[in-house]
């Protein structure tokens, strides 16, 4: 394994290798010796792999040097607050229909026993839960789906995550109501989180999945999240994603599928403010007949930044992909799509398709998109395209001469560009809230406050979990 | 309503409009005519605002006001409106949307209401059988997909619902058959009043057997050189431009 040149963020590094083994037997002692070996493994993995810097490929563009030398606590114990946090986070109103879960910096916030096992045989657990609970089935996936040869932030995940959501559809189970898992982070310390979730699809299951990551407060928060996702044969997913950060939060999100034969994966990744944003999805296509669909939006200003990395590899004939990423670029933000399709050998009869279209408001904002297809079969059919523009001159006028002013006018046509990705959007309640947020965004008046999906209009006050945010 | 004296416009540092005077009054159709690249729709465009058109001399005032000093948006709110020679396509802006947004804005600046959706879809309703403008264009996005007669009706139409003092039609009997033709023209005809005035810009004498004009202008070499009334327009068509070319030479 070649080590990284100029290794970044040694003195975390070195504090995160003492945590572990300084918290190595208490934790042992609470888990199963299956995920003991695995960690000790992770952790080993990471002191060698250390952070990615900007040396390797895949991290050219996204730079956590200074992200890394913040001073966060390690030692911050979310249990704690738990308390607290049951108390204030109490659920109102749930105008999307959906089952809501809640995690607070990183723990799991559903109730004393962490389990729910729904009368169709679905369980939605917490992965602290879930790992003495369902050994079986956890020991069966757990860390299968990983693909990881330099990305030492993976390893760490694996080595130090305390908890995250566990949601298991059996064969053959439709389930019918929508999961959302609500992801806060709440603190007055800087705070380093690792996050683990684990979504299985049996044969033919089928799921609608809501993924909300918030935070409330403006301290620097970095939060790891590796989500592990296996469908079976005809399972089907739809997966959406929404992550509204304040500047200061730094998110990183790796994503890994894996899809059997007939299987159907969509995700749609929203992201309307954060820091640091990265997120890597990693898609294999295993069985005949699957197919992917990931797609995303970004609307970044100031000085955001976020980094999309898909790699969807068709192993075998017969599967169709998409990617499909658009975003809106101002002020002095910057934007990365890297979108990668690889075709093996033997996965005839590909068809996949790459597009990212971004417009870029400012002059000192940047945009790099990379679509790239690595084909080695001969009998597919892939595209690949990216567009980096304006908004159009010729239709300002045009609408201004109507009468419209010229920040409706450009209004207009945003909401116009980004009406592709939001229409696909198959919850309907989900779809309005993130439509009226997407022209609250544009519009610049997504408050502080209204920037996460808790609007705490007076902090000092018990919040009320609005999850819906229709009240925009 | 508006005077133009001695305008002058440049695009990309090249003279377009070199001295041109004009002056329309409520009540009144005036035609422009003449030769391709004569600065016909230059002038539309720098009375609709167009910032790619420099005006480098002259002025221009409507209801006294001075036009060249109002944002594109406010020219519109007062009543100016340009009737597109190529009408821009939008993805993803539906027509209704477009519309209600433009009305919307135009009666808040004019310091009217705004409609409730029930009058809005009536009062739309109404409009577009102006025009014998289809109904599903309604969902549809702003021009696009349109054939080249509904695009000029939608114009129309859009000039219906906007109710300007000042209309400016920039070619819009061009890609017409006679139908279309027909139904905008009539469209136009039926807008007319003593309050509002229509500046009609063709090449072609048979728009102007619909929407009959008081004075018809040819313009050459950036300036109107000659006019006269809905006779001049017939000379025209039957002798063409060089006569006037010749008389200018003289």
């Amino acid at each position: 394994m070649s080590k990284n040149k100029k290794e970044i963020g040694l003195q975390l590094k070195a504090a995160l290798l003492k945590k572990f083994d300084s918290s190595k037997e208490s934790v042992s002692a609470k888990e199963t010796p299956f995920l003991s070996e695995k960690r000790q493994n992770a952790i080993q993995s990471f002191e060698n792999m250390g952070f990615p810097s900007t040396d390797l490929e895949s991290w050219k563009k996204t730079n956590l040097k200074n992200l890394l030398e913040i001073d966060y606590d390690l030692n911050y114990d979310s249990s704690l607050e738990t308390k607290k946090s049951n108390a204030i986070y109490k659920c109102e109103i749930n105008q999307f229909g959906t089952d809501l879960y809640t995690q607070l910096n990183g723990r799991w916030m559903g109730g004393a026993d962490g389990i729910t096992t729904y009368e169709n045989g679905t369980i939605v657990a917490s992965m602290s839960h879930a790992i003495l609970a369902f050994p079986e089935i956890f020991e069966k996936h757990y860390g299968k789906y990983v693909i990881n040869e330099r990305n030492g932030l993976i390893s760490l995940n694996s080595a130090l995550f305390k908890d995250g959501y566990f949601i298991y559809v059996p064969d053959g189970v439709e389930h019918n109501t929508d999961l959302q898992m609500v992801s806060i982070i709440d603190s007055k310390k800087n705070i380093f989180c690792n996050m683990r979730n684990l979504v299985l699809l049996g044969e033919n299951a089928k799921l609608r999945l809501v993924h909300c990551d918030d935070s409330l407060d403006f301290q620097n928060s970095f939060i790891s999240n590796v989500t592990e996702i296996n469908l079976e044969r005809g399972a089907k997913l739809d997966f959406y994603k929404l992550q509204n950060k304040d500047d200061a939060a730094a998110i990183l999100t790796n994503t890994f599928v894996h899809q059997g034969q007939d299987s159907d994966f969509s995700s749609n990744t929203i992201v309307l403010n954060g820091g640091v944003v990265r997120n890597d999805t990693h898609v294999s296509l295993n069985g005949r007949g699957a197919n992917a669909n990931v797609m995303g939006l970004y609307l970044m200003d100031r000085k955001q930044f976020v980094d999309n990395h898909i790699f969807i590899s068709h192993n075998v004939p017969n599967c169709t992909s998409t990617q499909l990423f658009k975003g809106i670029v101002d002020d002095e933000a910057r934007a990365v799509f890297n979108g990668h399709t690889l075709v093996q050998k033997d996965a005839q009869q590909t068809l996949a398709f790459q597009n990212n279209n971004n417009i870029q408001l400012t002059n000192t904002s940047k945009i790099d998109s990379h679509p790239f297809l690595e084909i080695y079969a001969d009998d597919v059919k892939c595209s690949h395209g990216a567009t980096v523009g304006q908004l159009d001159t010729t239709a300002l006028f045009y609408m201004m001469q109507r009468g419209i002013c010229e920040r409706n006018a450009k209004m207009l046509l945003m909401v116009a560009f980004v009406g592709q990705i939001v229409d696909r959007i198959k919850i309907p309640n989900l779809r309005s809230s993130i439509n009226e947020l997407v022209r609250k965004r544009l519009k610049g008046e997504l408050s502080s406050c209204e920037q996460c999906s808790i609007q705490c209009a007076e902090p000092d006050k018990p919040i009320h979990f609005e999850i819906d945010m229709s009240l925009l | 309503m508006l005077r133009i004296k001695d305008l002058h416009v440049s695009i990309n540092g090249k003279e377009i409009l070199s001295g041109l005077n004009l002056e329309v009054n409520a009540g009144e159709v005036h035609a422009i005519m003449g030769p391709n690249g004569t600065g016909k729709s230059t002038l539309a465009m720098v009375i609709a605002g167009n910032d790619k058109y420099e005006v480098t001399q002259g002025e221009i005032t409507y209801f006294g006001k001075n036009l060249l000093e109002l944002p594109i948006e406010d020219r519109a709110r007062e009543g100016v409106f340009l009737g597109f020679q190529y009408p821009v396509e939008i993805p993803g802006v539906s027509m209704t949307n477009f519309m209600r947004t433009a009305l919307d804005e135009i009666r808040s600046y004019r310091g009217q209401e705004s409609l409730t959706a029930g009058t809005y879809l009536k009062y739309m309703k109404e409009k577009k059988a102006l025009v014998e403008l289809n109904d599903k264009l309604d969902n549809r996005s702003v021009n696009e997909g349109f054939s080249g007669g509904e695009k000029k009706k939608n114009e129309i139409f859009q000039m219906a619902m906007l109710e300007p003092k000042l209309a400016i039609l920039d070619e819009t009997d061009s890609g017409l058959d006679i139908d279309a033709l027909r139904i905008v023209a009539n469209g136009v005809t039926k807008l007319r009043s003593s309050e509002n005035a229509t500046i009609v810009i063709t090449h072609y004498q048979r728009l102007l057997d619909y929407i009959i004009p008081d004075f018809v202008h040819v313009i050459y070499d950036g300036r109107i050189v000659k006019t006269g009334d809905k006779s001049l327009a017939l000379e025209l068509e039957d002798k063409g431009y060089d006569w006037i070319k010749e008389e200018l030479k003289a």
